[in-house]
């Protein structure tokens, strides 16, 4: 299938401002999906709040732009009362570990085989950059005029530490990483998060004074380096990229086709 | 034919009753006073093949079960007072996308924490008006396990029938009492499967366009059509819009799905009504109290009746005008500061003979408590 055939091709031009790494993100998601040989009747994307939640208007499969931060709640309920569905969880750094950070290490928890996607571009947008659990200390922000105090979250040792079975980071920067990433988070079986790092010109680059688009991008490509790399060693501020975790456990809604199996007897039945 | 009669718990009769009109998927968290249906349903729905979660909170479990209603199957959840507190947001989130579901809150005092293990009926117009905006919602409830039963599959045949969800406003007494249940024969109630779309596949589906009679037919999430939900304002694609004409005649829709249809939905008993001079109007474990009173007094010759009102949301306006017309006083019997009083005021022709007899210190509304108000009102003083 096309590209093309996997998007609403009506509502493009997008609604994310010039510059904007969400639109990248989606480009990647499609062209790994593509690769996938997926149906589009196959595939659940489930949304939050928020500009990267606009991401659920764009694409042709059964979509739901759910709640602020709850996105994988919903995710939760459809993919265990629909198992053989594939849940793809897109999510803006607000909406998966601030509001929806309870849900976030839940569904890490759980092993519930879906997708978590967080688009991190370190800033609240849709409300006009406030901000986020990701921003770190030292920026800056409409709410933090004066300088933010607020320790940031890694979001890959978050995951882990939560139990995700599949974890990994990569950049806007980065598409064929991140095409391939997003590829191999979908095979998985199991909650995987992809954390991308997108950049949001219009209100982190601004108040931060880290330029346009390009600019950010390119710091991306400087300040980033494969896990584990010799530059890593060199300089440990260095941010890395690539899968952190990726293990088998056993999955939540298989683990409960077992509950059921118990409590009706068929296990018995089998001859067990 | 041998009955199938139980003597249980008012929550586990919710179970019952819920498993009777088809539930298949739970998702809760645990609560006192209603604990027990999370507890039963965890042991009973994979029996039958459904499932069962515990969320990690109150507003994950509604949202697991929207979820859930929207690929096609039959969902509850059950809380009291603080989780209930907090689905609101995603309650309103099933008002407007139009996604069945029953939402069970087993009533305890409040505010905030209040008193977990005692009755109150304190949330009644929380669940009104809880969750933010203009919208209409459908709560029912019950005094006898009996009726438990009926309301409980009542609140799914309403949820399929409106695609809305209902919320069945039972109380600690009724939640933890014991009483005796007749469970019916599988067909003796009737249900209402969801209305399904007959459009086929590859066929321009329109999930939000009503029929003639205001139903939606749905198509299962994940099935053949693919289509778009969400709590933004949206058209009959399900995309978002802020086109006026749009917006409006969404909010109508809402609204005049159910309460033009407050006759079909509303659920009452009455006791003696008709030559009734006194009527007292109550619901939830409280008519318990006030039907020992009205039979207790008319044995004495005093001419009282009962209204026994099982929905409260939308609120039956006209049968309360017409069943209080030829009252000389109406006492509404309530564990609460009046919260159903103020509404019975609104509806009736005369407002200034409304009287409230309550209780609100968590302990159980008795008839000595019913009796010193109708003293109060006929002038013979405490």
């Amino acid at each position: 299938m096309a590209i093309k055939d996997y998007i609403r091709e009506r509502f493009f031009p997008h609604m994310w401002c010039q510059g904007c790494g969400h639109g990248i993100v989606l480009n990647c998601l499609i062209r790994a999906i593509e690769k996938l040989g997926m149906s589009k009747n196959e595939i659940v994307l489930a949304s939050g709040i928020g500009c990267s939640a606009r991401i659920a208007g764009y694409v042709d499969f059964h979509t739901i732009h759910s709640l602020h931060g709850r996105a994988l709640a919903f995710a939760t309920g459809i993919k265990m009362s629909k198992p053989e569905l594939c849940m793809i969880v897109p999510m803006g750094d607000g909406d998966a570990l601030a509001i929806g950070g309870n849900h976030f290490i839940h569904a890490a928890r759980r092993n519930i085989d879906m997708t978590a996607i967080v688009m991190n571009n370190r800033v609240y947008g849709m409300t006009g950059g406030q901000y986020s659990p990701l921003s770190g200390q030292g920026t800056l922000a409409t709410t933090a005029p004066y300088s933010n105090i607020d320790q940031a979250f890694d979001t890959v040792e978050l995951a882990t530490a939560a139990g995700a079975s599949f974890v990994a980071r990569t950049t806007a920067y980065h598409v064929q990483q991140m095409t391939d990433m997003l590829r191999q988070a979908i095979m998985h079986e199991g909650f995987s998060v992809v954390e991308v790092l997108t950049q949001c010109p219009t209100y982190f680059g601004r108040k931060n004074k880290l330029g346009a688009a390009p600019q950010m991008l390119e710091f991306f490509k400087e300040r980033t380096t494969p896990i584990g790399s010799k530059a890593k060693q060199n300089d440990p501020s260095l941010i890395e990229r690539g899968i952190f975790v990726q293990k088998d456990m056993p999955e939540y809604c298989a683990e409960y086709e077992k509950i059921i199996e118990k409590a009706t007897g068929r296990a018995a039945a089998k001859g067990n | 034919m041998s009955r199938n009669i139980k003597f249980i718990q008012g929550n586990e009769v919710c179970v019952e009753a819920a498993l009777y009109a088809g539930l298949d998927f739970f998702a809760g968290y645990p609560i006192t006073p209603s604990t027990e249906i999370a507890e039963h349903l965890a042991q009973r729905l994979p029996q039958i093949g459904g499932r069962f979660i515990q969320m990690e909170d109150e507003i994950a479990s509604i949202c697991a079960i929207i979820g859930a209603s929207l690929t096609g199957h039959k969902v509850m959840t059950a809380t009291s007072g603080p989780g209930f507190s907090l689905m609101q947001e995603a309650l309103g989130y099933a008002v407007m996308t139009e996604i069945p579901c029953v939402i069970v809150n087993v009533q305890r005092g409040g505010p905030s924490t209040g008193l977990p293990t005692q009755v109150s009926q304190g949330d009644v117009m929380q669940a009104r008006w809880g969750t933010h905006g203009d919208h209409a919602i459908v709560a029912l409830t019950a005094s006898t396990h009996q009726d438990v039963f009926d309301v409980t599959v009542d609140a799914f045949n309403i949820a399929e029938t409106y695609r809305t969800p209902v919320i069945l406003l039972f109380d600690e007494v009724v939640g933890h009492m014991r009483e005796r249940v007749e469970i019916p024969e599988p067909g003796e109630l009737e249900l209402v499967q969801r209305l399904r779309t007959s459009v086929k596949g590859g066929v321009d589906y329109h999930p939000y366009l009503p029929r003639e009679d205001g139903r939606l037919p749905m198509s299962d999430f994940g099935a053949l059509h693919r289509y778009n939900v969400t709590g933004l304002y949206h058209d009959m694609w399900g995309f978002p819009t802020d086109n006026p004409k749009i917006v409006q005649g969404l909010l109508r829709h809402l609204i005049d799905k159910i309460n033009n249809h407050v006759n079909q939905i509303t659920r009452y008993k009455e006791l003696y009504i008709e030559d009734a001079d006194c009527v007292l109007i109550s619901y939830g474990s409280a008519a318990r109290s006030a039907r020992h009173t009205v039979i207790n007094r008319r044995a004495r010759g005093e001419k009282l009746g009962l209204l026994e009102l099982q929905s409260l949301w939308p609120f039956p306006e006209d049968l309360v005008r017409e069943k209080c017309a030829r009252a000389k006083h109406i006492v509404v019997v309530e564990m609460n500061m009046g919260q159903i009083a103020r509404r019975v005021k609104m509806a009736v022709d005369t407002p200034d003979k409304v009287f409230l007899a309550n209780r609100i210190d968590g302990s159980f509304i008795s008839e000595p408590d019913i009796k010193q108000v109708l003293r109060i009102i006929r002038g013979k003083g405490v």
